[in-house]
């Protein structure tokens, strides 16, 4: 089985079949387009607390400037970066070694799905250099604005005018994402459930599978109709056909409808992934079995189902009819309930633990009393359209959903790279840089995104380039948030550079990781060498343990991995 | 008759599975469309007019073409199981037959509807002041003309699938993985044709 050559670069990262390099592939790719987005961020925060300044490395931003900026770090941010490092780079890398098998069951239709996603993110990038300029409509893309000035009353445009925009080029490359990450999953779900190793039952499997799973089939569930709402879009750009464009008998509300219908089982697409990943690393650095394995499977379970019939809350603003609003303000209000629950169940985890706060177990604790205390509990306000009407398209929904998505997303994907840096590079991480690196961004992060809670409550539109047009806007202490923020925002982008320079330099300089099992762990990835060999294992594992079997009384160590006999 | 035994989750086939989950995506991407069709159907009732100019000859024939090539598959299938090459061959080649058919009537559709003035953006229907009407036109390309790029996806797989069978003599699931595709391409006609051309 262990016919493992050295591979060229070129063989490595653009023709190897291998999971974890095509994991690798995704992960390089999206560091890209991560870059990008936080570079748009760090230009619009500079100009909204900074107004007539040259931003350095930008110039000045003009309000066409200000909108593309805006639409294009929220597309980046939540289709690549959440989307990407959570559905394909999580599954590439987890599912098949933690389910004790050598590969996906299809190899080449993962290689075909990263191809897909490069194609998705080079039209994306393209999109900036149009002849008009790249998108700026708002990373909705609600119609009419996004259908441009190609509805049917303005003057006849060639078909490369039409094909040749910004938002041709951005609808292809969502198109062709979600094309690759419906492949992707398709792989992912057979290879769960077809080729893990001997005695691992579907009970068996680490919580993070699991979740990555559920995410995966709410993903396909969710964006179908979004699929074909796209494809409605760019037929009414290129084609003339009149879906959204109202003069033509068009429902501009239906994209809307599209849109959310996806938009919010998403965020419980991306949220689910990192709750498996913190499932793991609080298990492991409690040295206590998950409370309430069964538990939290079926409050997953339940909320998803229930993420399916809350997207109207986006839209109460929107004209919908307020009996429905009613509904979806009561449903949106519990689905916070199965989430409490799986929080509790992680508390409860801890309880009595015999802790190590290990820098994992720091990332993971931080992302647990962000998402908890203000990103969830600011949900609740939200989520009541009394509440929202008045908030609606604030600076406090921006507060809300950074602080939802922040310790989510880049928490919980910083705290996997963490916990598994050493056992697919076989080298450790500088811990210096790293808890530098996790107070830097612990702080600056909550300097960023809590001003802007007050800003919101105070009026602040979330769509406006300057605010020096609103006198009530600019009363003191106002600006000196905006300050706060900026200067936060800023701060906090630079310290990524600490972990930059920290992932590089490890991978080709770190101290070599001289164990299998540093942190004393169950699953199955940290019973093979790190790192793993093509193929994962020597010799296939065969499971007779729970994975979070830790201080079992009839045993010795305070561990048991799942392949102990 | 044998006795059919039931499968666990590690016994299923995996391309059997994978063609599953990817009829389950197709159903929501249709789904989706489907229902916004309906949705709009009961808004607006002089959408019955409008499907009063589609060729309901021409569609119930399309209808008994597709489903005369779902027999097809189903033979080849047979022939699959008991290895049978020159059967697969025959059965793939006749089901492929049945695909050009259909699309052949389809665009002989087209054409006509085309010629009538119901094109996309609907230039006349729109200055009439029947704007509502010409979005009738916009579901019915989009639905049909997704619908076809399915069968053209699903003829080129029987096709790859019976070279390669056929060729290699290995892999032979692949005509059932390619088969259940071709019969869901169907069975999205079956939701097609009456919501588009049935009901007045």
């Amino acid at each position: 089985m262990n016919t493992h050559k050295k591979h060229g670069f070129w063989h490595r990262y653009f023709f190897s079949l291998d999971h974890k390099d095509i994991g690798f592939q995704y992960m390089l790719t999206i560091f890209l387009m991560v870059s990008i987005g936080g570079f748009f961020a760090y230009v619009f925060r500079m100009h909204l607390a900074f107004p007539d300044m040259k931003v350095p490395l930008f110039g000045l931003v003009t309000n066409k400037d200000y909108n593309m900026l805006i639409t294009n770090h929220g597309l980046i941010m939540m289709m690549w970066l959440a989307l990407g490092m959570l559905l394909a780079v999580a599954g590439n890398f987890l599912i098949p070694i933690m389910i004790g098998t050598d590969d996906m069951a299809f190899p080449k239709l993962n290689k075909i799905s990263y191809w897909i996603f490069l194609l998705s993110v080079i039209l994306m990038i393209a999109s900036f250099f149009m002849p008009k300029g790249g998108l700026g409509v708002g990373w909705t893309l609600y119609p009419p604005l996004s259908v441009g000035d190609f509805g049917y009353n303005t003057p006849y445009k060639s078909f490369a005018d039409r094909f040749f925009t910004a938002n041709t080029f951005v609808l292809l490359a969502i198109a062709f994402e979600f094309t690759s990450l419906l492949m992707g999953g398709i792989n992912f779900f057979v290879t769960t459930l077809n080729k893990r190793a001997k005695g691992m039952s579907l009970l068996k499997m680490p919580m993070v599978v699991w979740m990555i799973n559920i995410a995966n089939l709410l993903f396909m569930f969710s964006v179908g109709p979004l699929v074909a709402g796209t494809f409605m879009l760019l037929l009414d750009i290129n084609v003339g056909t009149g879906f959204y464009d109202a003069y033509r008998g068009g429902d501009p509300l239906l994209w809307e409808h599209l849109f959310w219908f996806f938009g919010h089982p998403e965020v419980y697409v991306i949220l689910l992934p990192p709750l498996g990943i913190l499932a793991e690393i609080i298990s492991v650095n409690s040295r206590k079995p998950l409370f309430g394995y069964k538990f939290i499977l079926t409050l997953t379970l339940i909320a998803a189902v229930l993420s399916t019939m809350v997207w109207a809350h986006h839209q109460f603003v929107a004209g919908i009819d307020p009996r429905a609003a009613t509904v979806f303000s009561i449903f949106t209000i519990i689905i916070s309930l199965p989430f409490a629950g799986i929080i509790l169940a992680y508390i409860a985890t801890l309880w009595k633990g015999d802790l190590r706060f290990t820098l994992p177990m720091k990332w993971a604790l931080g992302a647990v009393a962000l998402f908890t205390l203000l990103g969830g509990f600011t949900g609740l306000h939200l989520g009541a359209s009394v509440f929202d009407i008045y908030a609606h398209d604030t600076s406090f929904v921006v507060a809300h959903f950074h602080y939802t998505l922040f310790p989510t997303v880049i928490f919980g994907s910083f705290a996997a790279i963490y916990f598994w840096f050493s056992k697919f590079s076989g080298r450790k991480l500088n811990q210096t840089l790293g808890n530098l690196h996790f107070w830097l961004t612990f702080i600056f992060f909550n300097g960023f995104a809590f001003p802007l809670f007050l800003l919101g409550l105070a009026g602040q539109h979330r769509r406006i380039a300057d605010y020096r047009q609103f006198e009530f806007l600019m009363q003191d202490p106002l600006p000196l948030y905006r300050k706060i923020a900026t200067i936060s925002a800023v701060i906090l982008i630079l310290s990524q550079f600490i972990f930059l320079f920290n992932f590089i330099w490890s991978l080709k300089r770190g101290k070599k990781e001289t164990e299998n099992n540093p942190w004393q762990a169950n699953t199955l990835e940290w019973q093979t060498s790190s790192p793993p060999p093509h193929g994962n294992f020597k010799v296939y594992p065969v499971v007779n343990y729970g994975p979070y079997e830790y201080n079992r009384p009839d045993k010795d160590k305070d561990f048991t991995p799942q392949n102990e006999i | 008759m044998e006795k059919i035994k039931k499968l666990t989750w590690r016994e299923i086939p995996q391309a059997r599975l994978a063609v599953w989950t990817l009829i389950a995506g197709e159903f929501v991407i249709f789904g989706g469309l489907i229902v916004m069709y309906i949705l709009n159907r009961l808004k607006y009732e002089s959408w019955g007019e409008m499907a009063q100019h589609t060729n309901v000859w021409a569609g119930t024939i399309n209808t008994f073409v597709l489903l005369t090539s779902s027999y097809f598959v189903v033979k080849a299938h047979e022939a699959a199981v008991h290895k049978n090459k020159a059967q697969i061959k025959k059965w793939i080649w006749l089901t492929i037959v049945c695909a050009f058919m259909f699309l052949g009537i389809k665009s002989y559709e087209y054409t006509h509807e085309i010629m009538h003035g119901f094109t996309l953006p609907g230039k006349h229907l729109v200055a009439e002041g029947l704007g509502v009407e010409s979005r009738y036109w916009s579901f019915y390309y989009t639905m049909t003309g997704l619908h076809g790029l399915h069968v053209i996806a699903g003829a080129l797989a029987l096709f790859f699938v019976m070279r390669n069978v056929t060729k290699t003599g290995k892999n032979y699931q692949r005509i059932e993985a390619a088969g259940l595709y071709w019969h869901m391409v169907d069975i999205i006609w079956i939701f097609l044709f009456p919501l588009i051309y049935l009901i007045h």
